[in-house]
């Protein structure tokens, strides 16, 4: 069970939180310029990788907040939290 | 048979307090301190359950959690029984009622022992190889498998037990009250540091409690004696919390860990009551110092499983600590020094001691020293080759081994005993580690895996860490610890230790017998039966992963988690494979450490607390209309108002009727809604919905389409414009959370720029609903001075107004085709206005009907329900509503994949109407369609989504959806059921007033 920084309110328990998948994918500002292969690279395709990832996460329970996670998902370790819009501290 | 094998001697038992209990429906005595084992030892019971497959007799072989075979039920009422606990971590109480599990008819006679002569037929996998096939024989095996296999019985009733779940939080957690774990706790606390010590016994001091050896000195005390005076210290140490009765369960990333306390098990039976049971700790520690010592391992050696074969450390906490001889003549059977404690402590104790067999050369360790000054007799460089005596030993016999220690040489000696004490050596307790997700390292002087990396602000101290004797115990873990917690403490660096040190190690997973392996039976895992045959055996047929082998075998996957053997079933793995140990890897342990109860588990969330209960504000009323309730989500909704013992069917034919030919009133409190307000609220919702928005006038309403990114329909419902910058949207009921998150996320992640603010205030309004061709009549008895006309108030828009001065919100707008109004209150007021509202219109017999009602009025019409006649993988195309989705906005969700190559196939299934050839046939929801009923395989085309007896159109009438269902328009089709084929006709989804008259009569 994860002990998560939310950007807005501080260290909360992991239940507190839902997880929204993949960071930093973009809408497309105009999508019906795009191919379907393209399209649906944005709509289906996500990395979920071993290793360091950035995600999405809400403190749904809480100040209801979306932000950003740097997080290893081979051994859980979260390297750091930051705010919609910023880019990630760590690579 | 029964004697009494109690000495005086010990100071943790109260001599003068005599406990009765039952086992197996025998009355028997044993005292305050002594667990179900230690009192069943001392009336001479061994024999406590029959094994698994063989159903041979077992005997209790431990002291502590990893114990395999003194697995019991407890209770004899079969309601609230419970099976597989461990009779050496019970403590006894005035009135337990324990009996022997897996074995039918009785412990003493059982049918099943017929197993243990035909093992030669039951090889590794039997089950899996023998009840494999024909797979029709199935339902024999497993009657007879479990009449067979005694795994315990299950209560038949809710648990009446109170359980309890709690928070705690510190700086530092220590797990184990041993003597490191003491020395950890200690000085953690005096630094200041928020410090909570638990340990899974009654009281602290691990084994070194009754150590009372000279070879064990500590600043020339008796160990034992040295580590009281510093337990007594303990209560006045500030900042230390200590949980006794507390078994860490589980230790999860982020130090989170759970702990379950024991609160009233002790306790007598008529204590017990009102009490809670137990309580699961949610800890979250800032630094954990892991203090859970080790196991003692057994030998593996030929029917080294008969009652009285006990472990050799056993038998010393059941004389020293307990008072009671396990035997009263006793072998011991060791490869390293810790036999010859017992042997001394059994001797001082009076019990006579043959002799130990020992495999190794020889050695001149302190402690065997004074075990040959005692004139203890040892046959050096031995092993035992057999035992004998079926329902407890009664001898054994004692080879000398050759120089390799693959086979024995020379006489065999046979000695007569009771009891044999059996040594491996010892298994650091890593579960908690491994559990963290810690990594190992193996140590190979003495076969140990051992705490090695770990991501956590963790360590391991003590014999855990693989310190086994009391000076390393002593200095390393203070050493450690001061490291640990960034202190300089030398209190207990300075100790002066006497501490003998074993100086010869050896160590035979497999000890060879005079008889071929084939003919021996060296048991490996007891609770599960499997032995090192087995194991070499899944060699031989190609298994070769660890997790392979013990899932074959099912070693190691019993109640104990094979706690006590794994490490022989890796060495034997390891040894006929030809790899070494260290590279092998170990098996997984698995969270929970010792079995938890359901109960600590589920804690406080039972009964009404299992899930929150969310009612209407007019709730009340339903009940006292006695209207019978659906779950949705979390609600509890009016689902029909049954009058006079009416069937659902007949209640919901005679609501449908009244709300079509007069008037009918509906509590849609439940519905959703988001209050939605910002400079570019209309903007928001032109990108949310598939249709346009911009235009909608203020005081109008309007129905909305929400999809998914992928284009399918997730949410539908109406949103009004309150004025400028301000909506009202209404979602479904069970959407109404998922929409509003999903909102937000749009808001905050991929649109930021615009200045929207949502609120949920599905909790502030409650809604009636009165709908039928009275409900104009009704509503301007309630409200007089509102403008009813088409022309003031036409469908679709939304006018402010009061009741008796309670301020409403009045949409026209109809979810069942007919005219009809939503009042929307504040919560408060609910119950009030829908009681005004009834009673303006008991003159139109006004009929409250309820969701089932509500789901066959707008099914008659077509209207959709999403989640019902949607699944997520329907577009609005799909469902035939092509209208709604606007042509001129450039984006909204879902937009682009409207026009995927997949979703605009022609052949997708569609939503469309089906009537049955009988009227009076109705479809069930779900039921298959399929376009011919001859040629095999048939395939299926899609199913029916929703169905009902209409009484307005005096026929039955469905919604489906069907692969190319839009062109299959008065197509004949059939629903295929168990016991007949039912033929249907593809129509139009809207059944009743296709003009939309009705809206507005
Ligand atoms: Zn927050």
């Amino acid at each position: 069970m994860f002990l998560i920084n939310c950007p807005y309110c501080g260290e909360r328990d992991q239940s507190e939180f839902s997880a929204g998948g993949e960071a930093h994918i973009v809408r497309p500002k105009q999508p019906t310029e795009l191919s379907d292969d393209q399209w649906a690279e944005f709509l289906f395709m996500r990395k979920n990788i071993k290793g360091v990832q950035l995600e999405r996460w809400n403190h749904s329970h809480g100040c209801r907040k979306w932000f950003n996670m740097v997080r290893d998902t081979s051994n859980d370790k979260i390297h750091a939290v930051y705010k919609m819009g910023e880019k990630p501290p760590i690579k | 048979m029964t004697k009494n094998l109690r000495i005086a001697k010990s100071k943790f038992i109260d001599q003068t307090s005599r406990i009765s209990f039952k086992f197996d429906g025998k009355t028997l005595y044993g005292l305050k301190g002594d667990t179900l084992a230690s009192a069943l030892l001392a009336n001479n019971i061994h024999l406590v359950g029959r094994s698994f497959k063989y159903h041979r007799p077992r005997g209790i072989m431990t002291c502590g959690s990893e114990e395999p075979n003194a697995i019991v039920q407890i209770g004899n009422d079969p309601s609230i029984t419970e099976p597989n606990t461990r009779a050496t971590e019970i403590e006894l109480y005035e009135g337990l009622e324990a009996s022997s599990q897996n074995c039918w008819p009785s412990v003493n006679f059982d049918i099943g022992a017929i197993n243990n002569f035909f093992s030669p037929l039951i090889p590794a996998a039997f089950y899996y190889k023998t009840f494999m096939w024909p797979a029709r024989f199935w339902k024999i095996y497993e009657y007879f498998i479990r009449q067979s296999a005694g795994l315990g019985k299950s209560p038949t009733k809710p648990d009446k037990d109170i359980y309890d779940h709690r928070y705690l939080h510190c700086d530092v957690l220590v797990v184990g009250g041993g003597i490191s774990g003491i020395i950890a706790a200690k000085t953690s606390a005096k630094n200041n540091l928020n410090t909570v010590l638990i340990d899974d016994k009654n009281n602290l001091g691990g084994t070194t409690l009754f150590q009372h050896n000279e070879c064990f000195k500590i600043n020339n005390s008796y160990s034992n004696e040295w580590l009281k005076k510093e337990i007594e210290t303990l209560n006045s140490v500030e900042n230390l919390t200590i949980k006794t009765r507390t078994t860490l369960a589980a230790y999860h990333s982020y130090n989170y860990l759970l702990a379950k306390e024991n609160l009233t098990d002790h306790l007598d039976l008529n204590e017990k009551k009102g009490k809670i049971r137990q309580r699961l700790w949610k800890i979250r520690a800032k630094k954990v110092v892991i203090a859970t010592g080790s196991m003692e391992r057994p030998l593996i050696f030929n029917n080294n499983d008969r009652p009285g074969i006990i472990l050799s450390s056993s038998i010393k906490k059941y004389i020293d600590y307990y008072g009671v001889k396990c035997g009263e003549k006793v072998s011991l059977f060791t490869n390293n020094d810790t036999v010859y404690e017992t042997a001394i402590s059994l001797t001082n104790s009076g019990v006579s001691v043959n002799s130990i067999i020992d495999i190794r050369d020889k050695t001149n360790s302190l402690i065997v020293k004074q075990a040959e000054k005692l004139g203890i007799k040892i046959h050096w460089k031995s092993t035992v080759v057999n035992t004998k005596g079926y329902k407890r030993i009664n001898s054994i016999e004692i080879m000398k081994l050759s120089d390799d220690g693959t086979s024995v040489i020379e006489k065999k000696i046979k000695e007569e005993c009771d009891c044999l004490g059996i040594s491996g050596g010892w298994t650091p307790r890593v579960h908690l580690f491994t559990q963290s997700g810690g990594k190992l390292k193996f140590r190979d002087e003495d076969n140990v895996f051992l705490p090695d990396k770990t991501e956590l602000d963790q360590i391991s101290i003590g014999s855990c860490n693989g310190d086994f004797e009391l000076y390393d115990v002593i200095k390393n873990s203070s050493k450690l610890v001061n490291k640990f917690l960034n202190i300089n403490n030398n209190d207990y660096e300075k100790l002066e230790i006497i501490s003998s040190k074993e100086m010869d190690k050896k160590n035979i997973w497999l000890l060879p017998s005079d008889k071929s392996l084939g003919r021996t039976k060296p048991f490996l895992d007891f609770q599960n039966d499997s032995t090192a045959k087995d194991v070499k055996l899944a060699l031989r047929e190609g298994f070769k992963s660890i997790e392979h082998v013990k899932r074959y075998t099912t070693t190691g996957m019993g109640t104990d988690q094979g706690k006590l053997s794994n490490m022989h079933a890796l060495g034997i793995i390891a040894e006929t494979a030809g790899v070494k140990m260290g590279e092998l890897g170990t098996t997984t342990f698995r969270p929970p450490y010792t079995p938890l109860t359901f109960g600590a588990i589920v804690g406080r969330n039972v009964g009404e607390f299992f899930d929150i209960t969310r009612k209407t504000p007019i709730h009340d009323w339903h009940v006292k209309n006695k209207a019978e309730f659906e779950n949705v989500g979390q609600w509890k909704r009016a689902w029909y108002y049954p009058k006079n013992n009416e069937t659902m069917y007949d209640s919901v034919q005679r609501e449908s009727k009244a709300a079509r030919n007069s008037a009918g009133i509906l509590d849609a409190s439940t519905l959703g809604k988001i209050d939605i307000q910002g400079t570019d609220a209309s903007e928001f919702l032109n990108r949310v919905y598939t249709n346009a928005w911009s235009k909608l006038e203020i005081g109008k309403c309007r129905y909305g389409l929400m999809l998914n990114e992928d284009g399918m329909v997730y949410d539908d419902g109406v949103t009004t414009r309150l004025s400028e910058n301000h909506y009202i949207m209404t979602t479904t009921t069970g959407g109404a959370a998922n929409v509003l998150s999903k909102l937000e996320d749009y808001l905050q992640t991929e649109w930021p720029e615009l200045d929207v603010y949502l609120t949920s205030v599905t909790d502030q309004y409650a809604t009636v609903s009165i709908c039928g061709p009275n409900s104009k009549k009704i509503l301007s008895k309630l409200i007089p001075d509102l403008n009813l006309s088409d022309k003031e108030f036409p469908h679709m828009s939304f006018k402010n107004a009061s009741i008796n001065n309670i301020k409403c919100k009045v949409m026209r707008i109809s979810f069942t085709g007919e005219h009809s109004y939503e009042i929307n209150v504040q919560s408060s007021y609910g119950k009030s206005v829908w009681e005004k509202c009834f009673e303006a219109g008991k003159e139109f017999k006004i009929t409250p009907y309820g969701t089932e009602t509500m789901h066959l009025l707008r099914a008659e019409k077509g209207f959709i329900i999403a989640g019902q006649d949607t699944d997520g993988t329907m577009t609005p195309v799909d469902l035939q509503m092509d209208w709604i989705i606007s042509k001129k906005k450039y984006d909204f969700i879902g937009k682009r994949s409207l026009y995927r190559s997949d979703t605009i196939r022609e052949d997708r299934k569609q939503l469309v109407g089906l009537l049955t050839d009988d009227p009076n046939e109705i479809l069930e929801e779900g039921a298959q369609i399929v376009a011919e009923t001859s040629k095999k395989p048939i395939e299926m085309l899609g199913h029916v989504t929703s169905s009902y007896f209409s009484p307005n159109l005096n026929k039955s009438i469905a919604l489906a959806v069907i692969k190319n269902g839009k062109n299959l328009k008065g197509q004949k089709m059939y629903v295929p059921m168990k016991n007949k084929t039912i033929n249907v006709t593809i129509t139009d989804t809207v059944f009743l007033d296709k003009e939309n008259k009705r809206l507005n009569a």
